[in-house]
């Protein structure tokens, strides 16, 4: 096994990991870093794969500086989502299925 | 043609305008009150007109000359970015502009809510921020520009620019239930354009290629094809919200600003099925393992039962509409399993079904959820319950919602009654007749869901309180969308003339 | 696009129109209203009248667009949509008249007479269609017309019942749909023919076969065939005036009127008798024929048994239809006018009794004849049409029925038309007998004397008349050629030697 399977491998196993990690982690935090790594996850192996051939292909490298510049505000974006959430309800966890209608929330009788 | 008019590029317009639009609005977040509002809107509204117009260009350019391809700044691909224009393409082009323009016409009354309004409402109808007008902007940009993506990898950038702006959409809302929803969504679209990456990823790794076209010639069926058309089509089965990866779709429509919900629930579900339509049917036609299209068909089925028998359940009305949608996109999956093995006829009719469900979908459930936003800002709140005999106060309101009714039961002459008929047929001429049952099934199941919420609106019985009249923008963009989706079936053979311009199975008979 | 093919659209659309004016008008617009939607009518009347006459010297009226590959939506002018199409503008006119003076001072009644004037432009749109797919689009969309007449009161019964009626009706339409889609798949575009557009197709008899029956089914909901019937007697919450358009020419009518198109433009006597799905046809029909008879014997209320009387007496069409017989088939598209007329008739009736007197039930109908003479008058004459004595309409169908019977060899219909003629009898002579010589009921004697020169509104009181003298004119004068039986023997002739008995 070459040094660059080794990368493809682990890019592609990081992937699963945090995917695994983003469903059974309850906290929203963790839940935000869970998909960055996903996606570094998939940089690596795009990165991986540029380096295959016998010269460096530069379309992956392309890739990935557009996807850390996609993952970078997305991440932005979703801690201040976060944030917001944490502010309006004083807590960092989505609420279960069919807690989301606050009782009586808006609304004059 | 003029000259003045062939020197406009047609196909960077769609993408070009909206995007120079959002940045227009955004920069004018700096300015206050009334004065941005006005500007915003103007800006919006011409976006609007411009996007439309270069869509219908686009439509006589493709119908008289066949698909168009363009190379963006001369760059020839793989790192050049292409822009390609089928009749797919500008169908869908043709949708986000008929919905788009209603749903801007619709923003003009909805954020005209006062500020420091005293009673606690379900949705604050104010935009203090003016940012809706930047998000909705980018979010137009975005869906355009993935209708008229010629690589994978360009699906994959419109794809996050559509998930942010959208969750931002519904977190629009301000409430707690909108901060949560957008938050969900965040994630689920999130995770699906991650797998969508992970997907091109292992493409690019088997053919060194990122051209639709190209791949589409290479892609032979091998296990890295399988697993990035498995990480494509789960990825895109979350974001289009089929059983049973609706999970965040009632809360994601319940929570955002209405306006926001007849764009989300209208337009963004079908854009990434547009994505998941062009990889297997453009693609991968051939490479696709058998027995895969009767996975989504399977749970297409189920859907279709399973949504409508939840919103007939619900009490709210946005999550009536949302389960409603759950229910909807299940037609859309049967085309999978109709197409696979048919003849080309049978699979033309199968897949331009599917498509005229966008169309007439997007069209009605927008027009139902600009309906319910109406109730929501006459009335303070949507549960059914209390709507009793409201249709004397909002007649407006609850005549589009029935109107847009019909493309749900798929009465004529409404597009889904096109739509269903296309996809009956196929069920029927493939052999799959059980399909054809769930379908007519979801025709009946339709119409008792709605009820639920029309009977007692029409009951004169008891009144519920009106606080406030809806501005007319709001009414009369909801009514006309909902009488366009009502006609669309009699303007199905020119539509379907276009889906034919290059698209798979030549066209059909 | 010349005159010729624009007129059937013009007759859909000068009731359609004429109706979507009206909703944009406040309740109080009366004058107003009323010009136009009898505008609309008068309109709409000249234009069918052209086009019988057209009709009858062998014009040819057709429209058709393309929809969908294959499929085209054909307006086409024949025999049989002119008799559906005068008898639905005639009765629209005669009702409407009587709508006015019915829902004097109610509320709602833009939005009543608009979405009446869309019924009556979904069933020109059935009378009209060249072939199924046109045909199956103006169905639904006459369930959809229909629904807010039928909930017009607004109450919560209504309500109910209305959503009843829209499942009922709606499940039948998708039946209808897989029928006409399979139809399509099966034997490609079928266009209503004379004497039957699949003609020669015995090689797939087997599937044809099968899905006559998921047509017949289909249409057997509004049609009412028992066991699919519930719907019928429940939509009686509705106001009597769309009870009248509902028995009489809309929704009931259209069910069979689309029987009488498969069988005969569809499929064709001949081909229906060698897949042998005529004999199952003629089963259903009695059954149902005999069943909804039986039921009308236990309703007290009024227009209930009425309502089952309908569901006895539609069925004589596709029961004339299902003979392999062109006397039969006479006698059963003459009774898609005579029932029409003489269910009218009684179904106006009943609404006068009741707006006048405040009857429903009939166990408080004693003494009516006398308060009210030229009503129950009316209401005997097509009762006894009904039962079928001569020389009213009635007996005029059941005659050509019975014949039709013995020439296909089925005698043993001949007891099913005497059963249900006794039964006829049986309920409505004891209304008749207690209405002119029974004792007075409370209601009646306490009733207000009548305010005008009239026993009842004149509004309400000449359309009842009218009916009434044709349903006897059409019996007297049914040896004439453009009577309503002549008109039905061209039909049932049309592509055979057959000759006219008269």
């Amino acid at each position: 096994m070459s040094s660059v399977d080794m990368y493809l491998l682990s890019g592609v196993a990081v992937f699963a990991v945090c995917a695994y990690a983003l469903v059974v982690h309850a906290h929203l935090v963790r839940k935000v870093i869970a998909i960055n790594m996903m996606g570094s996850g998939v940089f690596v192996l795009l990165t991986a794969i540029a380096r295959r051939g016998e010269s460096i292909d530069p379309v992956p490298h392309a890739m990935v500086l557009t996807g850390i510049v996609v993952a970078v505000s997305a991440t932005a974006f979703a801690l201040a989502v976060v944030r917001k959430l944490h502010e309006t309800t004083g807590s960092a966890y989505l609420p279960e299925e069919g807690e989301d209608a606050p009782p009586n929330s808006g609304g004059e009788r | 043609m003029t000259g003045a008019f062939s020197s406009i590029n047609w196909m960077l317009a769609p993408v070009l305008v909206p995007l120079a639009a959002a940045t227009a609005t955004f920069l004018l977040m700096g300015l206050r009150g009334r004065t941005r509002r006005m500007a915003q809107n103007a800006i919006g509204l011409a976006a609007a007109v411009g996007i439309a117009v270069s869509a219908l260009a686009l439509w006589a350019m493709v119908s008289g000359g066949g698909p168009v391809r363009y190379e963006l700044g001369g760059w020839e691909a793989p790192l050049g970015i292409n822009l390609y224009a089928d009749g797919l393409s500008v169908f869908m082009l043709l949708t986000t502009a008929v919905v788009g323009a209603a749903g801007s016409v619709y923003t003009l009354g909805y954020f005209s809510g006062r500020e420091g309004e005293d009673v606690r409402r379900r949705e604050y109808f104010q935009d203090e921020t003016g940012s809706f007008w930047p998000l909705w902007m980018f979010l137009w940009a975005s869906m355009n520009g993935m209708f008229l993506a010629a690589d994978a990898f360009n699906l994959y950038v419109t794809l996050e620019i559509l998930g942010l702006s959208a969750a931002a959409l519904i977190a629009l809302g301000g409430t707690r239930m909108a901060f949560s929803a957008g938050m969900r969504y965040l994630m689920v679209s999130l995770l699906g354009s991650l797998a969508h990456l992970l997907g091109v990823a292992l493409l690019y790794g088997s053919f060194g290629a990122l051209d639709l076209a190209t791949l589409g010639e290479s892609a032979s069926p091998i296990p890295p094809v399988w697993a990035a058309l498995a990480l494509i089509s789960l990825g895109m089965a979350l974001k289009t919200g089929l059983f049973p990866l609706h999970f965040w779709m009632p809360s994601a429509y319940t929570g955002a600003p209405s306006a926001a919900s007849a764009m989300l629930a209208g337009l963004v579900g079908k854009a990434s099925f547009y994505l998941l339509l062009r990889v297997w049917f453009d693609v991968f036609e051939g490479s696709v393992p058998p027995g895969a299209g009767q996975i989504f068909g399977v749970l297409g089925a189920v859907a279709i039962v399973w949504g409508a028998v939840m919103a007939m359940k619900q009490t709210r009305l946005k999550t009536l509409l949302a389960y409603s949608s759950v229910s909807q996109m299940g037609y859309l999956f049967l085309v999978f399993a109709l197409v696979a093995g048919a003849s080309p006829e049978r699979g033309f009719e199968a897949w331009a079904g599917g498509i005229y469900l966008v169309l007439s979908h997007a069209c009605a459930k927008a027009a139902m959820f600009m309906a319910a936003g109406v109730v929501i800002y006459s009335v303070g709140h949507d549960e059914i319950p209390r709507l009793h005999g409201i249709a004397q106060k909002l007649p407006l309101a609850v005549a589009s919602f029935a109107v847009a009714g019909m493309t749900m039961m798929g009465l004529p002459t409404s597009g889904g009654f096109t739509a269903k008929w296309l996809l009956f047929s196929a069920s029927l001429g493939t052999g799959q007749w059980w399909f054809g049952v769930v379908i007519l099934l979801g025709g009946v199941l339709a119409a008792v869901y709605l009820l639920r919420f029309l009977n007692p609106a029409l009951i004169q019985v008891r009144t519920a309180k009106v606080y406030r009249d809806a501005p007319r923008s709001m009414t009369v963009a909801a009514f006309g969308l909902s009488l366009f989706s009502l006609f669309l079936g009699l303007a199905s053979a020119p539509m379907l003339d276009l889906l034919a311009v290059g698209g798979p199975f030549g066209g059909g008979s | 696009m010349g005159w010729s093919a624009m007129l059937p659209l013009l007759v859909i659309l000068s009731s359609a129109i004429a109706s979507f004016v009206i909703f944009f008008l406040d309740d109080d617009r009366l004058k107003l209203r009323q010009t136009i939607y009898l505008g609309g009518q008068v309109v709409k009347l000249v234009l069918v009248l052209v086009m019988l006459r057209g009709i009858y010297f062998e014009e040819d009226y057709e429209l058709r667009v393309p929809i969908l590959p294959g499929i085209d939506f054909l307006l086409r002018v024949n025999e049989l949509s002119m008799l559906f199409l005068v008898l639905s503008a005639g009765l629209w006119l005669v009702t409407t008249v009587y709508s006015i003076g019915y829902l004097r001072g109610k509320p709602h009644r833009s939005r009543f007479f608009g979405f009446f004037g869309f019924s009556v432009s979904a069933t020109a749109g059935i009378a009209l269609s060249g072939n199924l797919f046109t045909f199956f689009i103006f169905y639904e969309l006459l369930t959809l017309a229909t629904y807010p007449l039928i909930v017009h009161r607004d109450t919560p019964e209504a309500m109910r019942i209305g959503r009843m009626y829209l499942v009922y009706t709606l499940s039948g339409g998708v039946v209808l749909l897989a029928g006409v889609v399979a139809l399509q798949l099966t034997a490609g575009a079928v266009e209503f023919t004379p004497g039957g557009a699949l003609t020669g197709n015995e090689a797939i008899g087997a599937v044809l076969a099968a899905i006559f029956f998921v047509l017949v089914a289909g249409f057997g909901v509004k049609n009412a065939f028992v066991p699919f019937h519930s719907w019928l007697p429940a939509a009686m919450v509705a106001p009597t005036p769309v009870s009248a358009l509902l028995h009489g020419v809309a929704v009931v009518k259209a069910g069979a009127f689309g029987i009488v198109r498969v069988v005969h433009e569809i499929y064709g006597l001949d081909l229906a008798q060698t897949l042998g799905v005529l004999l199952p046809l003629t089963i259903i029909a009695s059954v149902t024929i005999v069943y909804g008879s039986f039921m009308a014997m236990f309703q007290d209320e009024l227009k209930k048994r009425l309502a089952y009387s309908t569901v006895s007496q539609v069925s004589y069409i596709a029961l004339g239809i299902s003979l392999f017989s062109l006397t039969g088939s006479v006698g059963g598209i003459v009774h898609l006018v005579h029932q029409g007329i003489m269910k009218v008739t009684l179904f106006l009736c009943a609404g006068a009794i009741a707006e006048t007197l405040g009857i429903k039930h009939i166990s408080k109908m004693g003494g009516v004849g006398r308060r009210m003479p030229w009503t129950m008058g009316a209401f005997a004459l097509a009762a006894l049409g009904m039962i079928g004595l001569p020389p009213m309409a009635g007996f005029i169908s059941k005659w050509y029925l019975g014949l039709g019977a013995i020439e296909a060899g089925q005698p043993w219909v001949i007891a099913v038309l005497v059963t249900s003629t006794v039964l006829n009898a049986i309920y409505f002579l004891p209304i008749l007998y207690s209405a002119f010589f029974g004792k007075p009921s409370e209601e009646v004697a306490e009733a207000p004397e009548p305010e005008g020169r009239f026993e009842t509104d004149p509004l309400m009181l000449f359309p009842i008349l009218t009916t009434a003298a044709i349903t006897l004119l059409a019996g007297v004068f049914a040896g004439v050629e453009i009577s309503p039986l002549g008109w039905s023997e061209i039909i049932a002739g049309r592509g055979t030697d057959y000759e006219p008995r008269n």
